[in-house]
């Protein structure tokens, strides 16, 4: 099967008017369908650089992307990125807000309408559809950003620290959410976060990075019986503790040496 | 159970009652207190005609020079009989209207081309700053040689004021959009007119409204200053003819009819404001 992710040999330098500085460098990264995929790591190792270049937002200076096979060269529909905040715009509707992609993508008929309110009620979302966003609370705002993301039925999301600006109990739910609707749809996903226990307990693999220039240190498989539960519950299964330890002690390694 | 959910909800309805009532005292001295700002205004300006009334009566004040109410009020009264307004009024709004539009409209024009073309920012920006620093009012008699004496060199001067600066303000506006919601509209693959039509523009729009309000006081200081230059028609040629002529009644009633009108126009602009914001 092909991988719905595939960095061959990348890296990416930033140029300013100060300098040339190289963000990340040798990344070699495979994603398969369905597995869920968290980037941990100092800040400054790139994190954020990596998923802009499997968004299509950068283009690395040197080595090739592959979205299911193809080779990127630019933003694509079968990429979905939730920021870390929901960045819903203001002046639009609940619902015109989650169709934004599809009416950018010109891809706004009755039938994808339709479809996009049913998952806006699926998120607990019914009777908002035309209200405005500063109505609604954080968690309410992440959800339709949810939404708006998988409107357009990407196969692939990018999850760039998507719980950061939320509450934890918020956060909690949320994790669930959509851990469940991504497992439903069988959707891939990359996030970055800096919360350790909420990559193990949402990820099947965990990639730790190590910094300047940012570079794959070492690969962490998620035991069974943590991936099969949800979030919430996947922090009170044997060995979740362990395998935090053991990410917690290699990081800390990584950053006396550097 | 039953009887306490019972004493709870007559509790609240209580409760309920209070708060009313305390949001109707509340509406009640916010009646009272505008009611007394609106008297206050109101005294002191029937005190101030008055005292001017008085002065130029009794001869206090030259009334040559200054006029006084009850003289300008029956001027004006005689200008409207006689339909001489009618026509000064009609030309000059005639030109505010249009280079407040005009000017509004290129303005936002400019601001967009320079958004879209970050290298014709950077070319036009000194031309830009040195223009802008510029009192525009200094080219009034270069306007004239081109554009001969009339409505065009009027409008061309009202142009002068309002476009770079408001070019400036909106362009200033665009660059203030979080960035984010452009990435945004970027991760969808967005074209960069997506972007200006899905993002910068409604984002912006607010800001660009409310440069209208200041367009309209910018117009007329640009109309009445091409009426002193040039013009045969209009209130800012009945106040220059009146000072030449040294009938300051003409003067004085022109000033009374710019004010109202002025007010009049931005009160429009206020309202549609508020109309096309409303759902914020």
């Amino acid at each position: 099967m092909v991988p719905v992710v595939e960095l061959n040999d990348v890296a990416h330098v930033y140029i300013t008017d100060r300098e040339a500085s190289l963000a990340v460098d040798h990344l070699q990264l495979t994603v398969s369908a369905g597995e869920f995929v968290s980037l941990v790591g100092p800040s400054g190792c790139g994190k954020t650089t990596i998923l802009s270049i499997i968004a299509g937002l950068l283009t690395p200076s040197h080595g090739e992307v592959l979205v299911n096979g193809h080779k990127l060269s630019g933003p694509t529909p079968e990429v979905g990125y939730m920021l870390q905040q929901d960045y819903l715009f203001p002046w639009r509707t609940i619902l015109n807000n989650a169709l934004l992609g599809l009416e950018l993508t010109g891809r706004i008929t009755p039938e994808s309408i339709a479809i996009t309110s049913g998952l806006l009620e699926e998120m607990g979302l019914q009777g908002k559809e035309n209200i405005y966003p500063q109505q609604l609370s954080g968690g309410m705002r992440q959800r339709v950003a949810l939404v708006r993301t998988l409107a357009t039925d990407p196969s692939l999301l990018l999850l760039d620290e998507p719980f950061s600006a939320l509450d934890y109990q918020t956060k909690l739910q949320l994790e669930d959410l959509i851990s469940r609707t991504l497992r439903e749809r069988n959707k891939t996903a990359v996030l970055v976060t800096h919360d350790l226990s909420e990559a193990i307990a949402m990820s099947d693999r965990i990639i730790l990075l190590g910094s300047n220039p940012g570079r794959i240190r070492r690969t962490f498989d998620v035991p069974r019986n943590i991936r099969e539960v949800l979030p919430f519950h996947a922090r009170d299964q044997e060995g979740f503790q362990d395998l935090f330890h053991e990410i917690w002690s290699a990081m800390e390694l990584r950053s006396d040496q550097e | 159970m039953m009887t306490r959910n019972i004493a709870r909800n007559e509790s609240s309805d209580s409760r309920q009652s209070e708060l009313t009532e305390l949001y109707q005292d509340h509406l009640a001295h916010k009646r009272k207190q505008s009611r007394h700002v609106l008297s206050v205004q109101l005294g002191l300006l029937l005190f101030l005609l008055t005292f001017w009334e008085l002065a130029g009566r009794l001869k206090w004040i030259d009334v040559l020079l200054f006029s006084y109410p009850s003289k300008i009020f029956n001027h004006i009264v005689q200008e409207i009989i006689s339909g001489e307004l009618w026509g000064h009024l009609g030309v000059t709004v005639g030109e505010t209207v249009v280079g407040f539009l005009l000017g509004t409209l290129l303005g936002t024009g400019l601001a967009i081309l320079i958004w879209w073309s970050p290298f014709l920012s950077k070319v036009l920006d000194p031309y830009m700053v040195v223009f802008n620093s510029m009192p525009k009012v200094a080219l009034g008699p270069l306007f004239i040689v081109v554009f001969g004496a009339g409505f065009t060199a009027i409008v061309v001067t009202t142009l002068s004021v309002i476009v770079i600066i408001t070019t400036l303000v909106v362009y200033n506006s665009f660059s203030e959009v979080d960035s984010n919601l452009v990435k945004v509209v970027r991760t969808f693959g967005g074209s960069r007119s997506q972007i200006f039509r899905k993002v910068i523009f409604p984002a912006t729009f607010p800001a660009i409204i409310s440069t209208l309000k200041v367009n309209v006081g910018l117009a007329w200081v640009g109309v009445i200053v091409g009426e002193f230059l040039v013009a045969q028609m209009g209130l800012g040629y009945l106040i220059i003819y009146g000072f030449q002529v040294f009938n300051f009644t003409l003067v004085m009633s022109s000033l009374f009819i710019i004010a109202v009108v002025a007010t009049v126009m931005y009160q429009l602009v206020l309202y549609m404001e508020r109309k096309l914001l409303s759902h914020k």
